[in-house]
């Protein structure tokens, strides 16, 4: 009895990290792109773009490497409209998001309805880690995953290293503090706007492949079930930190798989509920973030949505 | 400020400290660029080769090339181009009014581009959506039925926008209004016609506006982010009428489709001859005028003028910030549950699976394509129906009905751009040698 319990922890665990990682990637995105200033809200559309470009190349190709790389260039794509729209037209970044989202909503539809039900030649497949998969619980929860789960463990400490240690991450957020005060050091805001939100992109449209070619793995219409949104609600969450929102992303992954647990033993709470419990985490946890951090704005970047304009 | 000169770099281009002085020092002109150039180029060599190095593994285009080349030869790292953005002397009223033609006229080209690429011939596929969607009484009458709920939701979440107050929940709050004015229905299907539908309709408004006002206390009180709550209330909205129709409430003898018995005929809205157009039109176009009075002739409609545009003059002139979020969401909401209301009444007489196909997230697009002005607003919501039905029409030809969401998105992005360049003016520059771009740079910042 205690060895089943203890094995339905794990997978439960298990399976919070991967329901995780596309939530990951793409608040990661969030968090580079808002640390320069620039509110990006098209990451539900720029998920579902990434997700299904990468599958349609897996498929032509039988590559699962060509598929990221084509969903961290469509993300890309998408974020550098989005960067011309706002940082250079100075179109209010909301609005332009939003446009983003159902525009990358509607490509994403029109592109895969081909393959919709194709199976994918390849897909992820877990890789265990020699040596530290032998850790208790842990090794089988972290160390039992695909190369992608793995690649976002050094992305969240690379990033956090890059914010806090390196020059150029400090110039990136002095941009998104005071683009004023970085001007005048020299440092050219319109580019570093235009660099971290192209890369942004990238890490959403990466998240995005996730669920096509590893969680799924195959392409849904909307597979993304705002997972988008729930991202840059961690962005809040995590105050602009990469490694709370590793935290975060795993926390929301496990209410997702939790539930999915739930409605494969059979209880009796009809699954619609469980289906909505991560919209209403997501509620909770950002009041409840909001509230704490009120009137101090705790780790938002103090020029956030505000277009620069040079005198 | 008359003059607003600024550069973009593109990945080639590298302005270097150099001309960022030249633009900073201003009309002092090659000169002060020159005496700028050791300055700069200090600040930038203290950490110049480790960034540079740094930049270039993060795809970072912004140029610490030039300070980590010591700053020694700036007319190299000059060479290149660059994008000059610089605010038009004066906008002409005629580019102004033209701008969205153009603009809508691009975004069809994009999309044509992108039809033809994916296999499908543009022109034939633009013929059939227009003949879909215009060409036809069925298809004009379908238009209106489909700018219907359209023309609520927008006018609904236009209010909202005026105050900056984004409500994206407008989906949720059809869903929430159809689901209440569908419980009066079921619940006493024998109360005469015109009591039952007063009933509903107010059931209607009151679930919308309750479920705006689940975003609009946390936002009042805590200043909570008003997009993402309601956006995910429109997940919960959908998933619970979900759990209605495919549970309790599904219909018996409904062969196990998810919808509710129909309503009885006391329920129906009444429609204009043997067409599908119903009431909810005339609940819209009342909507319409009636925010239209109310935002331009009275005292409420002001402070919500005010405090969208200027906020901190509101504040000081006394206006109540949080006690406007709640009201004025309250009737966003509102009106988006009437929009659920008339869809329920008027054109399914019976709540079922999917009964917005996102008409919130169309209204969005909508309202800023018609710059939150009401009758722009009614002439847009048609276009927008017939841009639905219109996807719908070419679908029969195997040509995804995405496509009219993927033309809505765009067309939006390609209007707000086309705005923006009626306002400013785009040049791509050749940059030559730092004399010349001194030259080029000094004589525009002279004036300002």
């Amino acid at each position: 009895m205690e060895q089943t319990a203890m094995a339905f922890v794990t997978s439960v665990l298990a399976a919070a990290v991967a329901a995780g990682t596309p939530i990951l990637y793409a608040a990661l995105g969030e968090v580079v792109t808002e640390r320069s200033g620039v509110l990006n809200l098209s990451l539900e559309g720029t998920m579902l773009v990434g997700a299904v470009s990468g599958f349609l190349v897996t498929v032509r190709t039988g590559s699962l490497a060509a598929g990221v790389v084509a969903a961290a260039v469509a993300g890309g794509l998408i974020a550098a409209l989005h960067a011309f729209l706002t940082v250079t037209l100075k179109v209010n970044q909301v609005v332009s998001g939003l446009s983003l989202t159902l525009f990358g909503t509607g490509v994403s539809g029109y592109l895969g309805k081909p393959v919709i039900g194709v199976p994918t030649p390849v897909s992820f497949k877990p890789v265990v880690v020699p040596g530290l998969a032998r850790i208790p619980v842990l090794g089988d929860v972290l160390f039992n995953q695909d190369i992608l789960v793995y690649a976002s463990y050094v992305l969240v400490v690379a990033l956090w290293f890059f914010f806090y240690r390196t020059r150029p991450g400090l110039h990136m957020q002095s941009v998104g503090e005071s683009p004023e005060t970085a001007d005048a050091l020299g440092i050219n805001v319109f580019a570093t706007r235009y660099a971290y939100t192209i890369i942004g992109g990238m890490l959403t449209g990466i998240g995005g492949s996730y669920l096509s070619l590893a969680y799924a793995p195959s392409w849904i219409e909307y597979m993304t079930a705002g997972r988008g949104w729930i991202a840059i609600a961690l962005v809040i969450f995590a105050v602009w930190n990469p490694l709370r929102a590793m935290l975060g992303a795993y926390l929301f992954g496990g209410i997702d798989a939790l539930g999915f647990r739930i409605q494969v033993l059979g209880a009796i709470i009809p699954s619609f509920f469980l289906k909505m419990m991560p919209y209403i985490f997501t509620i909770a946890v950002l009041i409840f973030a909001t509230a704490r951090s009120r009137n101090y704005r705790i780790g938002a970047p103090a020029a956030l949505g505000v277009p620069y304009e040079r005198e | 400020m008359t003059e607003d000169a600024r550069k973009v770099t593109t990945g080639t281009a590298a302005p270097t400290g150099a001309t960022r002085a030249a633009e900073a020092e201003g009309p002092t002109g090659a000169a002060g660029a020159a005496g700028a150039v050791g300055g700069i180029g200090e600040v930038r060599a203290a950490g110049g080769t480790e960034e540079a190095g740094a930049a270039g593994s993060t795809g970072e285009a912004r140029a610490a090339g030039g300070a980590g080349a010591g700053g020694a030869a700036p007319g190299r790292a000059l060479a290149g181009w660059s994008i000059k953005v610089e605010k038009r002397p004066e906008i002409s009223p005629f580019w102004m009014a033209m701008a969205p033609v153009i603009s809508v006229a691009m975004a069809l080209v994009c999309g044509g581009i992108f039809l033809r690429l994916t296999g499908y011939d543009p022109f034939e596929v633009y013929r059939l959506m227009f003949k879909g969607a215009f060409g036809s009484r069925y298809g004009l009458v379908e238009t209106v039925v489909k700018a219907t709920p359209i023309l609520l939701a927008t006018i609904g979440v236009s209010v909202a926008f005026r105050m900056l107050l984004w409500n994206i929940g407008a989906e949720g709050q059809i869903y929430m209004g159809a689901f209440a004015a569908s419980w009066v229905a079921l619940s006493h299907p024998g109360w005469p016609p015109f009591v039952l539908l007063t009933a509903m309709f107010i059931a209607g408004a009151v679930a919308g506006a309750l479920w705006a006002l689940l975003p609009a206390l946390p936002r009042a009180i805590w200043g909570v982010n008003e997009i993402i709550t309601t956006l995910m209330l429109n997940y919960v909205a959908i998933y619970w009428v979900d759990y209605l129709v495919y549970g309790p409430w599904k219909d018996p003898k409904g062969f196990n489709f998810p919808l509710t018995p129909q309503f009885s005929n006391a329920a129906w809205l009444p429609c204009l001859g043997n067409t599908r157009i119903h009431l909810g039109l005339v609940f819209g176009l009342v909507a319409a005028v009636a925010v239209s009075v109310m935002l331009s002739r009275t005292r409420w409609g002001y402070e919500i003028r005010v405090i969208g545009e200027n906020p901190a003059a509101a504040r000081y002139a006394g206006m109540n910030i949080p006690r406007n979020v709640v009201l004025v969401m309250l009737l966003s909401g509102a009106i988006a549950g009437i929009a659920g209301m008339g869809e329920v009444a008027g054109i399914t007489h019976r709540l079922q699976h999917g009964i917005s196909p996102g008409y919130g997230y169309t209204a969005i697009i909508v309202a800023w394509l018609a710059k939150l002005n009401p009758a722009g607003i009614v002439v847009t919501s048609f276009l927008f129906g017939g841009l639905l039905v219109a996807g719908y029409a070419v679908q029969i030809f195997g040509i995804p009905a995405d496509i009219a969401t993927m033309l809505q998105g765009s067309l939006l992005f390609f209007v707000l751009g086309g705005e923006a360049l009626a306002r400013y003016r785009v040049k791509l520059v050749r940059a030559g040698g730092p004399a010349g771009r001194a030259a080029s740079v000094t004589p525009r910042l002279g004036t300002g």
